[in-house]
C-alpha cells in the first residue's frame, strides 16, 4: 500500500536542500536592506480597512479576496494574516488592531455562546446577532451576508469502504462501528460534534481512535488511504476528497453543525461601501471556488495565497 | 474539563490533580511512558553513531575539523522543521521523528566522547604506550576512564535537549507530553496547556537531575583515590569541556 | 513538481513573507544575545565576588536552563501578562537561557584574569568599576564571545519553536508547511535558518577580532595592551 515514489521524492528533496541555498542567498542579500520588523507596512493610513486572517490557509486566501476586492472598490484594505487560533483573533477584532476577518457562521457563533443549541444554517445567522452583542458589548461586531460557501468538518471513507459497507451517510456507519478506526485531531474524542455526538446522535462507538494532528491534511489522508483508519475527520473544501475519490458520509442528523463564510466585521470601522463590496464578494463565493482556491495553494501548484485571490477577482468581474 | 475559576493557576492546579488526567491511554503517566520511549529510542541511535564516532576522533585526532564544522552546522539545524519535514517525506510513524531527533542529539554527544577521550593528559597517554598497550587497550583502560565524567557530561546534554523537544513530535503525531499542548491550545483548555507545561518541565528537571548523579559518580574507584589534589586544574577544564559540549536546550 | 526548483522558485515568489519572517526571527534570536550579556555580566561579578550568592544564582540559573523552550514559551505570559502571541515570551525565555549559559562561564573566565593584573591596575589607581570595565571584562571578551556563539547557534533554531503557539518567525513555514503538504517550503525554512546561524556566527567571528586587537597586535598575550575602548564593550 505504501507509495513506492516516496524515496525517490526524499533524494529529490535532499537534492533540493542543497540547491536551494544559491536561492536563500540571494534573499537574505536583500532582506538585510529591508526594516527588520516591516512594521511600517502594517499600520495603513487613516481609515483604512486591516483585513485579518486565521492560521490556515483557507483564511487567507478568503482575505486576500476581502482586501483585494475593497481596494479595487476604492476603498483602501490592508491585510493582516495568519494571525491564530479563533480566540485569539477574535480578541484582535474587539480590540479594534484589525476591522475585517473571513468567517465560518457555526465555529462563530459556539465561540460567542459556547452553550448555543443551533444547527442549522438559518438557525445559526438568526442567533449570531445577539450572541455577538452578549460576547462583546465593547466593540460593535457584526456579520454581513453570508455565502454560499461552506467548509465544516465531515466524516470522510474511501471508496473501498463506502462499496465494503454499503455506506454514504454517517448513519449507515451504526452497524460496523465496532469494526472501524476513526482518524481525527485528538480533540475529536471530547468535542460534542466528536465521539460524543456519534454516539449520541448515531449511536456509533468506534472500535480504534487514531489522533492525526495535522488538521485534517496530508497525513491524515494518508493514514486514511493505506487503511490505518478507514475513516476520517477532513475539512469539505479539501481538494484531496475529489483527487482521490472520497466518500464524503452525509450528515442527516447534523452532527456537524452549519459553517457557512461571512465576513465578521467591526460595525463602526467598515463603512457602508465597503459593506456592500463584501456582500457582493459574498454574493459570488461558491464551496467549488473554494475547492478550487484551496487546490491552488495547497495542491501542487502552491500558488500564493494573494495571486490565487487576485485571479478569482477579476474572474468574477470583482477587480482587474 | 470544567474548571471552579478563571484563574489560570486554579485551573492548571485542578487539571493537575484531577484523577482522571492520570489514568487510561490519555493520561499523565501514559504520555510520560511515551515521551521517554522516543527519548530512549532517539538516545540509543544518536550514542550508536556518535560514541564510537567519538573514540576515533578523540584517539587518533583525525577528522577533527570536519567533526567541529559539521557538528556546528548540525546544531543550527531546526528540529521542528526536520520533524515536520520527514513526516511529509517519509509517513507519519514513530521512526522519522526519531530519526530527526537523532540529528539533535548527536552532536552534544558526539562533542562530549571526543572532548572526554582527548581531554585525557597526553602524558598519561604516552605513559600507557610506553608500557606496552596496544591502542585498543589505551582506549578503553586508560582515555575512556579518564574521560568518562565528560563522556557522560556530553550524553546528559543530549539527553536534556531530547526531552525537552520531544514535545514537537505531538505536533505530527499525537504522543508523548507535546500533546496535552496541542489540545490545550487546540480546544482552549488552559488547564491542560499549562499543566502539560509542568509536567514537561518537571519531567526535564528529573531526568537531567539523574544524570547529574549518574555522572558525579562515573568516576572510576582508582582514579577517585590516588588524585584528590591534582583535580583543581583539571576540574575547571572538564567543566569547560562539559559546557561547550551542552548546544543550550530546545 | 521538482524539489530542488520548487525551492529556488519559491524564494523570489515569497519574498515579501520571507523577509518579514526573517525579520521577526533574527529580532527574537539577537534580542535575548544582547539582554543576556548585559545581565549575565554584572551577576557573574557578583557570583564571583559573594560566594554564597554565587552558588544560589548559578543553581538557580541552570535549574531555569532545564526548562523546555516550549514549555516555557506557554508558561511566560502567565508570569509576565503577556498574550501568549507575543514575541515578547519568546524574547524573556532566551533571554534566560542565555544568562544561564553565559554566567556560567563568564565566572570562569572573570576568574581565571591573573592576579597581578588587577593588582596592576589597583595600583594606577583605577576605582574597582573602572578595573572591571577596563580591564577584567575586556580580557574575559574572548570567552565570552566563546559562550555567546553557542547561544546564537541554539537561539536561532529554537525561535522556530514559537510558530507552534503562533509567534511569528521561520517556523511558520513548517506548520504551514505541514497543513499544506509542501516540504519545499519547510525546506526553505531550514535552509533559511541555517543560513542566519552561519551569518550571525561570522558576525561574532568578526565583532571578537575588533574587540580584541591586542590578540593579534603581539604573539604572546600581555596585559600591557588590554585596555580597548570602554565603548565597544558593551556592544
Amino acid at each position: 500500500m505504501k507509495n513506492l515514489s516516496q524515496p525517490r521524492a526524499a533524494r529529490r528533496a535532499m537534492m533540493g536542500l542543497a540547491g536551494g541555498l544559491t536561492a536563500v542567498l540571494a534573499l537574505t542579500a536583500c532582506g538585510a536592506n529591508s526594516d527588520p520588523q516591516g512594521e511600517t507596512e502594517s499600520t495603513g493610513p487613516t481609515g483604512s480597512i486591516v483585513v485579518g486572517s486565521a492560521d490556515f490557509p483557507e483564511s487567507q486566501i478568503i482575505a486576500e479576496i476581502y482586501a483585494g476586492a475593497l481596494n479595487a472598490a476604492g476603498v483602501e484594505a490592508t491585510t493582516k494574516p495568519n494571525i491564530g487560533s479563533r480566540e485569539i483573533y477574535y480578541q484582535a477584532m474587539e480590540d479594534g488592531s484589525i476591522n475585517v476577518i473571513p468567517e465560518y457562521s457555526g465555529n462563530l457563533l459556539l465561540l460567542a455562546d459556547p452553550a448555543a443549541t443551533a444547527a442549522s444554517a438559518e438557525e445559526i445567522l438568526a442567533a449570531l446577532p445577539d450572541a455577538l452583542a452578549a460576547k462583546s458589548p465593547d466593540a460593535n461586531l457584526g456579520v454581513l451576508e453570508p455565502s454560499e460557501a461552506e467548509d465544516k468538518d465531515a466524516l470522510v471513507v474511501t471508496a473501498a469502504t463506502a462499496e465494503k459497507y454499503g455506506l454514504t451517510s454517517i448513519a449507515d456507519l451504526a452497524e460496523v462501528c465496532g469494526e472501524i478506526t476513526i482518524g481525527a485531531p485528538s480533540t475529536f474524542q471530547e468535542r460534542a460534534y466528536g465521539l460524543p455526538g456519534l454516539k449520541e446522535k448515531y449511536n456509533c462507538e468506534p472500535g480504534g481512535f487514531e489522533a492525526l494532528n495535522d488538521g485534517g491534511g496530508e497525513l491524515t489522508l494518508q493514514a486514511l488511504l493505506n487503511d490505518e483508519v478507514q475513516v476520517a475527520d477532513i475539512y469539505t473544501t479539501t481538494p484531496s476528497i475529489a483527487d482521490n475519490d472520497l466518500v464524503v458520509l452525509e450528515d442527516p442528523e447534523n452532527n456537524f453543525i452549519a459553517q457557512q463564510v461571512l465576513p465578521l466585521i467591526n460595525m463602526d470601522t467598515v463603512g457602508e461601501e465597503a459593506q456592500n463590496v463584501l456582500n457582493e464578494v459574498s454574493a459570488q463565493l461558491t464551496t467549488e471556488d473554494l475547492l478550487s482556491l484551496n487546490r491552488e495553494v495547497s495542491g501542487d501548484e502552491k500558488r500564493n495565497p494573494a495571486d490565487a485571490a487576485a485571479d478569482w477577482l477579476s474572474e468574477k468581474g470583482l477587480a482587474g | 474539563m470544567d474548571y471552579s475559576s478563571n484563574n489560570l493557576f486554579v485551573q492548571m492546579g485542578e487539571w493537575l490533580s484531577d484523577p482522571v488526567n492520570w489514568s487510561g491511554p490519555r493520561g499523565i503517566p501514559m504520555r510520560i511512558l511515551e515521551h521517554l520511549g522516543y527519548v530512549g529510542l532517539t538516545m540509543l541511535i544518536a550514542m550508536a553513531i556518535a560514541i564510537p564516532l567519538g573514540m576515533f576522533v578523540g584517539h587518533t585526532g583525525r577528522g577533527r575539523v570536519l567533526i567541529v564544522s559539521g557538528l556546528g552546522i548540525l546544531r543550527a539545524l531546526p528540529t521542528l522543521g526536520m520533524v515536520f519535514l520527514f513526516a511529509l517525506l517519509f509517513s507519519r510513524g514513530v521512526l522519522p521523528s526519531v530519526w530527526a531527533l537523532v540529528l539533535l542529539a548527536v552532536p552534544p554527544v558526539l562533542s562530549g566522547v571526543y572532548a572526554g577521550i582527548s581531554s585525557v593528559n597526553r602524558t598519561v597517554v604516552d605513559a600507557a604506550r610506553s608500557m606496552g598497550l596496544t591502542e585498543w587497550q589505551i582506549l578503553l583502560r586508560v582515555e575512556v576512564p579518564n574521560g568518562l565524567q565528560v563522556m557522560i557530561g556530553g550524553v546528559r546534554a543530549g539527553i536534556l535537549q531530547v526531552v525537552a523537544t520531544a514535545t514537537v513530535v505531538a505536533y505530527a503525531k499525537a504522543d508523548g507530553l507535546g500533546v496535552f499542548l496541542v489540545e490545550g491550545t487546540q480546544i482552549n483548555d488552559n488547564g491542560r496547556l499549562f499543566g502539560g507545561a509542568v509536567v514537561i518541565a518537571v519531567l526535564a528537571v528529573a531526568v537531567d537531575g539523574l544524570m547529574a548523579l549518574i555522572q558525579k559518580f562515573a568516576i572510576p574507584a582508582g582514579l577517585r583515590a590516588t588524585r584528590p589534589g591534582a583535580g583543581s586544574l583539571k576540574e575547571s577544564g572538564r567543566q569547560e569541556a562539559v559546557a561547550s559540549a551542552q548546544g543550550g536546550t530546545t | 513538481m521538482d524539489s530542488i526548483q520548487g525551492i529556488i522558485d519559491y524564494v523570489p515568489a515569497n519574498a515579501a513573507l520571507l523577509r518579514e519572517l526573517v525579520g521577526n526571527h533574527l529580532v527574537q534570536s539577537i534580542l535575548p544575545i544582547v539582554f543576556g550579556v548585559l545581565i549575565a555580566v554584572p551577576l557573574a561579578q557578583v557570583a564571583r565576588l559573594n560566594r554564597s550568592a554565587g552558588a544560589v544564582l548559578l543553581t538557580v540559573s541552570s535549574l531555569l536552563y532545564t526548562i523546555p523552550s516550549l514549555a516555557m514559551f506557554v508558561f511566560l505570559p502567565l508570569v509576565l501578562g503577556t498574550s501568549i502571541l507575543s514575541m515578547v515570551n519568546v524574547v524573556v525565555a532566551l533571554t534566560i537561557y542565555a544568562v544561564a549559559l553565559l554566567m556560567r562561564s563568564t565566572v570562569d573566565a572573570l576568574n581565571s584574569i591573573d592576579d597581578g593584573v588587577r593588582q596592576a591596575a589597583v595600583a594606577m589607581g583605577y576605582t574597582p568599576l573602572r578595573r572591571f570595565l577596563t580591564v577584567d571584562l575586556p580580557l574575559s571578551i574572548p570567552v565570552l564571545i566563546a559562550g555567546i556563539r553557542v547561544i546564537s547557534v541554539t537561539n536561532i533554531s529554537m525561535v522556530s519553536v514559537g510558530a507552534l503557539i503562533g509567534v511569528p518567525s521561520l517556523g511558520r513555514l513548517f506548520t504551514d508547511g505541514l497543513t499544506r503538504n509542501y516540504p519545499e517550503q519547510i525546506a526553505v525554512g531550514i535552509l533559511a535558518t541555517l543560513l542566519l546561524a552561519l551569518l550571525l556566527d561570522l558576525v561574532l567571528v568578526v565583532l571578537e577580532r575588533l574587540l580584541t586587537p591586542w590578540t593579534r597586535a603581539t604573539p604572546v598575550r600581555t596585559a600591557r595592551a588590554a585596555a580597548p575602548d570602554v565603548r565597544t564593550v558593551a556592544a
